[in-house]
């Protein structure tokens, strides 16, 4: 009997997986109604950093755009924020989309700019462009210049009457950016551009020669996780109620750590941010209090780790165990050749590539 | 007058930026590498100088002799046991592990010194100044960096084009794998690139920490500068990068003159505006 | 197990390039002052076969034996200091070395012998004509005798060539291995991977055929008829 060749997107353990997300995400959907606020604090801050993790991946991981630049969106967006609730009353919710929108537009010149530089090259042009941003904005006395800003009252107390709604309502905002953003980078991953993106990661010029526009890919993806990036940095900056050059484009907070977050995870892999990042908060916990050696031994276990594991926790387990949280590849099931054969499904993985 | 002095500042800072760059733009040049943790080598260097002009009490130029040989073991060390092995066609590892590198050195060197500023000591050799027609006065200090960034452009070049190492350099460069097929130990050479690289970035080191304060936390600008200067001056030319330092150099005490906050935000301006109207600097060899 | 004249020999010897498998079980030998060629189709391993023996690409141990010595795993540069020399397929010249820099280039290693920049000179006098040009310069041919000139200068007792006469018109071809027939006629073993059957044919002590990474033919020219080496070459 001839079946025909089946090509499968999910596997037993996704859906399984996709089964205990859905149930988490309603655990965290009623988490005001059970958590505390300094528990709810934390959950943002949690949902930040999976969330600039997901898209420096997105960015470098699958698209192949090293940027060490992206403090400067996220420090862009939060200045957008004050601007736009200080300035002109904007509501501050609406106003960390519109933040978001601001970091996207400036992405323009800026990859205009520095798409002529390559390689690591390219990424030390992302760093100082986000210098450049930060400068700048050290000189605007209008927003506290080099001392920086707190949020006024009035701006506060738009947010929301209460405290406990304004805690719950940036808690909900941050798990609504979170989810857009990991929903959105599936769905390009899972898409024909998702394919493009590795094309282009794994060889530029073979990528062309089947007619991926690198240039205008690249662009577009570098212009979605700037506008992303700027929306969470509005998020981060409104939930501190404060904003100052040094923190809103600090290089440790928002590169260092989001990269290696990124880099334990596993790069190049959706879950890497995921596990990445549960990782990173739980160092941080029972390591913090140790100042600058906790910082050491993250650069430490980050050169370690590229050296020894460069595929990450996620890419280790995924070649041991064949584990694929999130259904990206395509299998291919060859049909039984006889009965006596078991099942010969032969594995097409869409995400490996030859040698050169 | 006040004009050319300030020109004039900014030309001999070249010289000090030059040098900055020079190692990374030989590293490049050799294997492609970008050691983003460049900076805070330079900080590193001035930092071991410290140590050794408060125990041995000797002049920090002197203390040369001891920071040069350590930055440049230090630096055979690095490319054998790490760098070498993130080289290939994917340039993540290298940033990767370059930033990790960067967060650990920058931490080691506050938790051993903490965050004070400090200065190396140079004696009159800070203040000693030539005195110029036209009332205008240039500082002994700036002269002899910019000179030494010479002499040390100077030899890069007769090393790189006139003796047999220099030749094994541009042959790795141009083809890794036909390179091995001369007997070249391509390990070997990458680690005695880095070696150098790291020489030259303790010389720069030294004349940083004697010119102005410094901590751990400002080599990541120094990287900037550099890495500017390169990228103005063109790929692959060593005068160039000189060149490229100058430019810069004179972009920011031009910047500065205006309004010293504005100093390195001009330098910045200066690059992208460079970056955008010609990209592949003013004397661009490398492909 | 070396018999009193084999220079080189592999046993058995298989290569890999990642998850792919080029040369399979590889069993040849070459006698000292020897010229073997070997011939075959594109892709059927001969080149792969010189990159195994020269360390470019990694073999066991216990796979090449060189003057009775195990040489596989060793990387090239060290092979090199022991003996065996490359000219690589499609030249591979320092696009960013002069002619005399590419030549002296190649005696990195610092093997005695009777190869140096005069000795090469002597062999291709239009050489010494451009030594300061740069070799990417000079046309198809000259940069041929280039890179032989480069092999030569480390002084190897065993010559590896690689596809010589690929790009270049039969006119330059005949005259180069002319010159390696003089060179070689000194003591220097020479293994030819050639596509040009009569070439091969006519410059070579034996020949191997090698089809799909194996070898399916082995013995001398003029006990080899065309008919044989056509069904081993294309493999009907």
């Amino acid at each position: 009997m001839n079946e025909a060749v089946q090509i499968e997107r999910s596997t037993r353990i996704s859906r399984l997986f996709a089964a205990f997300g859905l149930l988490l995400l309603l655990f965290l959907i009623i988490a005001p109604f059970y958590l505390g606020r300094s528990e709810l604090y934390l959950l943002v801050e949690i949902f930040s950093y999976l969330a600039l993790a997901s898209l420096w991946n997105l960015l470098a991981g699958y698209t192949g755009l090293a940027s060490v630049g992206q403090q400067g969106f996220v420090g862009l967006g939060g200045y957008s924020l004050f601007a736009l609730t200080i300035f002109f009353r904007m509501p501050p919710i609406v106003a960390v989309l519109a933040a978001g929108l601001i970091a996207a537009l400036l992405a323009v010149p800026t990859a205009w700019i520095i798409f002529r530089l390559k390689g690591a090259y390219f990424a030390i042009g992302t760093w100082v462009v986000a210098e450049v941003y930060r400068l700048i904005f050290a000189q605007v006395s209008a927003l506290g210049a080099g001392s920086g800003t707190s949020l006024p009252t009035q701006v506060v107390q738009s947010i929301a009457p209460t405290r406990v709604a304004r805690d719950n309502l940036i808690y909900w905002t941050g798990l609504g950016l979170v989810v857009t953003v990991l929903a959105v980078t599936y769905l390009i991953l899972r898409s024909r551009w998702g394919l493009a993106l590795t094309a282009i990661r794994d060889s530029e010029s073979a990528a062309e020669s089947v007619g991926v526009d690198n240039y205008r890919t690249k662009f577009l993806i570098y212009f979605l996780t700037a506008g992303a990036t700027g929306s969470v940095g509005a998020l981060i900056s409104m939930q501190k109620l404060r904003i100052s050059p040094e923190a809103a484009f600090s290089l440790n907070d928002w590169t260092a750590f989001v990269i290696f977050i990124v880099v334990i995870g596993g790069i190049g892999r959706m879950e890497g941010p995921l596990i990445g990042t549960i990782v990173f908060f739980l160092l941080r916990g029972f390591l913090a209090d140790l100042g600058p050696w906790y910082l050491m031994l993250l650069g430490a276990f980050a050169i370690l780790i590229t050296l020894t594991m460069p595929k990450g926790i996620a890419g280790s387990l995924a070649e041991r165990f064949d584990l694929d949280l999130f259904p990206l590849r395509r299998r291919v099931r060859l049909p039984k050749l006889n009965s006596k054969d078991s099942t010969h499904s032969g594995l097409v993985d869409d995400s490996s590539v030859l040698p050169t | 007058m006040d004009l050319v002095a300030t020109m004039l500042d900014g030309i001999l800072l070249g010289g000090l930026y030059a040098l900055f760059a020079s190692g990374l733009s030989l590293i490049f040049g050799v294997m492609r590498l970008v050691n983003t943790a460049h900076g805070d080598l330079i900080v590193l260097s001035a930092f071991i100088a410290l140590v050794v002009t408060d125990r041995l009490g000797v002049h920090p130029l002197v203390s040369l002799v001891l920071v040069v040989p350590l930055m440049a073991l230090l630096g055979y060390g690095l490319q054998r046991g790490i760098f070498n092995r993130t080289l290939g066609s994917d340039i993540l590892p290298s940033v990767l592990v370059s930033f990790g590198l960067t967060v650990l050195l920058q931490n080691a060197l506050l938790q051993i010194f903490s965050a004070d500023s400090r200065r190396l000591q140079a004696g009159n050799l800070e203040t000693l100044h030539i005195d110029l027609p036209g009332g205008m006065a240039v500082g002994v200090l700036p002269c002899l960096m910019f000179i030494v960034a010479l002499v040390v452009i100077g030899g890069l070049q007769l090393l790189l084009y006139h003796t047999e190492l220099g030749c094994a350099f541009r042959s790795v460069s141009d083809d890794q794998e036909t390179a091995q097929l001369m007997g070249i130990n391509n390990a070997h050479l990458f680690g005695l690139a880095m070696a150098l690289s790291l020489a030259i970035v303790s010389v720069a080191g030294v004349f940083l920490g004697i010119r102005t304060n410094f901590d751990p936390s400002i080599g990541p600008t120094r990287l900037i500068f550099a890495f500017e200067a390169i990228i103005i001056g063109g790929l692959g030319d060593l005068w160039g990068t000189l060149v490229g330092g100058v430019i810069l150099g004179v972009a920011q005490t031009l910047g500065g003159r205006i309004n010293p906050g504005y100093q390195i935000l001009a330098g910045h301006l200066v690059f992208l505006a460079i970056l955008t109207l010609r990209p592949q600097g003013f004397f661009a060899k490398l492909r | 197990m070396q018999s009193n004249g084999t220079l080189l020999e592999t046993r058995g010897l298989a290569a890999f390039y990642g998850d792919f498998q080029a040369l399979f079980d590889i069993d040849f030998r070459i006698e000292r002052n020897e010229t073997v060629a070997i011939i075959g189709s594109n892709g059927a391993g001969k080149s792969t076969l010189l990159k195994s023996i020269i360390g470019l690409v990694r073999a066991k141990a216990e796979a090449i034996y060189f003057n009775g010595k195990a040489i596989g795993g060793n990387p090239a540069y060290r092979i090199v200091a022991q003996g065996i020399s490359m000219v690589p397929e499609g030249r591979r010249l320092f696009p960013s070395l002069s002619v005399e820099e590419n030549l002296s280039i190649g005696a990195y290693s610092k093997r005695q012998g009777p190869w140096n920049l005069e000795a090469i000179y002597a062999v291709f006098p239009m050489l010494k004509e451009k030594r300061n040009v740069a070799a990417t310069a000079l046309s198809g041919g000259q940069q041929q005798m280039v890179a032989i000139g480069r092999a030569l200068m480390a002084n190897p007792r065993l010559l590896l060539c690689d596809e010589i006469s690929l790009g270049l018109a039969p006119v330059i071809v005949k005259e180069i291995y002319a010159q390696l027939e003089r060179i070689t006629a000194n003591g220097t073993t020479l293994i030819v991977v050639e596509q040009d059957i009569k070439q091969a044919m006519a410059v070579s002590d034996r020949v191997y055929c090698v089809r799909e990474g194996r070898v399916v033919l082995e013995g001398r020219p003029p006990d080899l008829g065309r008919e044989e080496i056509t069904k081993a070459y294309f493999g009907m």
